[in-house]
């Protein structure tokens, strides 16, 4: 079995492993130069980064999304998802393409429009939990093909959960959903709105966050520690500023002589970027400067392996397929003593079948044409017959008539000719009467 | 008339549809002062139900709006207590006093409303709580030896705070409004505005209103109840600024030399009573000191009368015996 061959393989590196010894070198071979190496072939290839943002209508999802990556993914010409009522959940993605210094990151945002909007939320959470499933099932199927030249990644890599300012605490269906989403995804909450709550209730609102976060055994991103004891003070004080509060805008307006993105009120601007209006600086560092390939490495390392250890061992415990999935994975543990070759085969096969299917289509389609142009051919052939009928019928009338006209004509011809000729023996009569009178008055 | 001495200078006149102009001062409108003389004595009642889901300010507007610490948010109510698993309705009465005048406030509180995942019908205990309150009344009213003075435990107005989402009513309010704009007044207000921008605030608004006009709900003060020109106009005037964004605050900031109630950001004190900044002084003035009698008024002849009448048509057969 191919999961067998893989294991055995990773024994005997085992075996290998407890002889390494650091060794110091005597020259300089070169292989420092690897990072950048490794460096050059990313740049080229680009990376790939999907963010999932989840919460209410009207939290300032939309907008923190256009803050973050200084773009209008959505605008107004393609207003977010929250502007439209949606009735139920939906879970809708975007993908954008940002160039920058040379590096070119597909970002893939995915808005789960109508969470929590309806009276009755029960579930609204299912729809989140099917999509990220959904996305990790197709990395293992395409992880498990022989072929995997190309492999995208799909995976949700982040998903920021937006908690509502009351300032009081967390509500259920904050708790219900991030607990059942802390093992499969890398949750962060944010604070939305942040700009409504003063500093002190933002702080008692942070503490009793993660007192309840805490009290439900609530598994949020934890940021992993460093070697580095400076890098390690400043990821302290994020984890103290958990959860981070975040306010959002592309509104550039002018503060005493400096233009910075903020929010306009008759009290104030507040700040988008100011460090002690409120924390988007900091999210923003964590998630795009410094902890963004972290973020897809736990998803690949914790949350995908649990997925696929949980799907391979429902699979293979009972020898039967006991989920509900189609395609690779079935074939896949069911039949054992597959060898590589074999899938090729099969994969070959069914290629083959795909393509005898396609040509049979067409043939049908073919045929149909066929025997459409045939039938148009026969009625046209019918229309032609039925006016040559017609025509020759009209041209037989025409010459009966006209035979008809000409016998009458001969019978008058021949009345006339025998009227005529009556005339012309009375004539003669009359002419040899009068010469034999004219002989008689002769002799007279 | 003639019995009137002529000393007085005062014209006869005598109109033909029967009023008449007076000859002398009668002291007819010294009823006004007997009855603020009556009702300062006997104090009056006002019953304030507010609805909306936790972390909208409820707490913290009652005790802006009344001046003084009425609602359970000061009485050392703890942020530990957990979001309730039904709605509970809980009514708390002070009475205070202000130039002599007392009055019994009642603030009712409903915790839990809209916090669970599953809200279907968690107005079902608001409403029996306000029909209750209607069949307490008419129990005193039936009676056959009645109380001097019917202790009047009706919700007179209930307001209903709306999230300052900016984009549209939620699912939740258009169903609770609906379902109990004919039985109580509703007020609806935007809840915590300071979230919101000038800009953003009128949009939201504009789009409120034409939903709640859609969806045919009638809030106070209704149009159909306007009495005559006067009242109309004043009516319309204020429909057209409801629902009104308000802001509410019991800290108290010093800004420009003065004292005010307000909240303080990094960037700036929100000055609750400054209209520039919300909307809570309309709201205060439209509620306490303009029509505070008027939703008395609409309470007792109008949603009470619906009541009375239903249920004496079901009970007809009962009284008549």
């Amino acid at each position: 079995m191919y999961m067998l061959y893989e294991a055995s393989i990773n024994r005997m590196r085992v075996s290998v492993c407890v002889s390494l010894k650091q060794r110091n070198l005597e020259g300089y071979v070169g292989f420092a130069n690897l990072p950048n190496q490794v460096y050059r072939k990313s740049v080229k290839r680009g990376f790939e980064f999907t963010l999932m943002v989840v919460g209410e209508s009207g939290l300032g999802k939309s907008t923190l999304i256009n803050s973050l990556f200084l773009t209008d993914l959505y605008s107004k010409d393609y207003p977010g998802p929250s502007q439209r009522i949606k009735k139920t959940v939906q879970v809708e993605q975007s993908k954008v393409l940002i160039k920058e210094g040379g590096v070119q990151l597909t970002l893939t945002i995915v808005d789960t429009p109508g969470f929590g909007d309806a009276v009755d939320n029960s579930n609204c959470w299912q729809p989140v939990i099917n999509y990220i499933d959904s996305k990790c099932e197709d990395f293992l199927n395409a992880e498990s093909r022989v072929n995997r030249r190309s492999m995208p990644d799909n995976r949700v890599h982040c998903c920021l959960y937006f908690i509502a300012p009351s300032g009081h605490g967390l509500k259920p269906l904050d708790i219900e959903f991030m607990k059942r989403l802390h093992d499969k995804v890398n949750v962060i909450p944010l604070i939305a709105k942040a700009d409504t709550l003063t500093p002190e209730e933002c702080q008692l609102f942070k503490k009793q966050i993660m007192k309840e976060i805490q009290e439900h055994k609530i598994k949020i991103y934890e940021f992993p520690d460093t070697e580095d004891d400076d890098d390690n003070k400043l990821i302290r004080k994020i984890k103290e500023k958990m959860p981070l509060a975040v306010v959002g805008s592309n509104v550039v307006i002018e503060v005493n002589g400096k233009k910075v993105r903020g929010r306009q009120y008759p009290w104030g601007v507040a700040e988008v970027e100011n460090g002690e209006h409120c924390d988007f600086t900091v999210l923003r560092n964590m998630l795009i400067r410094t902890h963004m390939q972290d973020l897809k490495d736990v998803t690949n390392n914790v949350h995908y392996e649990n997925y696929r250890s949980k799907k391979l061992a429902a699979v293979t415990c009972n020898g039967v397929d006991t989920s509900k999935t189609k395609g690779q994975l079935t074939k896949y543990g069911t039949i054992s003593g597959k060898y590589p070759l074999a899938q090729m085969e099969e994969e070959r096969r069914e290629h083959v079948m795909k393509m005898k299917k396609m040509e049979a289509e067409m043939e049908q389609v073919f045929e149909m044409k066929v025997k459409e142009k045939k039938q148009k051919l026969k009625d046209s052939e019918a229309e032609l017959e039925r006016r040559h009928e017609q025509m020759k019928r009209n041209l037989e009338a025409q010459y009966k008539e006209l035979e008809e006209k000409r016998r009458v004509f001969e019978e008058e011809k021949a009345n006339w000719e025998a009227q005529q000729r009556i005339l012309e023996q009375q004539k003669l009569d009359a002419s040899k009467t009068m010469e034999k009178n004219k002989k008689k008055g002769k002799i007279f | 008339r003639a019995d009137r001495p002529h000393g007085h200078g005062l014209s006869s006149s005598h109109n033909s549809s029967g009023g008449s102009t007076l000859l002398g001062y009668i002291g007819i409108d010294t009823i006004i002062e007997q009855m603020r003389k009556k009702t300062m004595k006997t104090g009056f009642d006002f019953n304030i139900m507010v609805v909306g889901h936790s972390g909208l300010g409820k707490s913290t507007l009652v005790n802006t709006l009344f001046k003084s610490h009425v609602s359970r948010k000061s009485a050392g109510w703890a942020r530990d207590e957990k979001i309730p698993k039904t709605v509970e309705i809980k009514a708390v009465s002070h009475v205070i006093e202000e130039g002599g005048v007392k009055m019994k406030l009642t603030v009712v509180d409903t915790p839990g409303f809209g916090d669970q995942i599953n809200n279907d019908n968690c107005w079902e205990p608001i409403s029996k709580y306000i029909n209750e309150q209607y069949e307490k009344f008419l129990k005193e009213e039936v009676n056959i030896t009645r109380k001097k003075r019917i202790p009047d435990t009706r919700v007179h107005c209930c307001i209903y705070f709306i999230s300052p989402t900016g984009h549209f009513l939620r699912q939740l309010d258009t169903e609770f409004m609906k379902r109990l704009s004919h039985s109580v007044n509703i007020i609806p207000v935007i809840a915590k505005a300071d979230t919101m921008t000038l800009e953003e605030r009128q949009e939201f608004k504009q789009r409120v209103r034409k939903e709640l006009e859609v969806s045919g709900i009638e809030f106070y003060p209704q149009k159909e109840f306007d009495e005559d020109m006067e009242d109309k106009s004043d009516n319309d005037k204020i429909r057209e600024a409801m629902p009104f964004a308000v802001v509410g605050s019991d800290k108290e900031y010093q800004v420009n030399g003065k004292r005010v109630l307000g909240r303080k950001t990094a960037w700036g004190i929100v000055e609750v009573e400054n209209p520039n900044h919300c909307e809570f002084a309309q709201l205060r003035d439209f509620l306490i000191r303009s029509h505070l009698q008027d939703l008395k008024e609409v309470t007792h002849n109008i949603h009470y009368e619906t009541y009375r009448a239903k249920r004496l048509n079901e009970n007809g057969e009962y009284y008549n015996q």
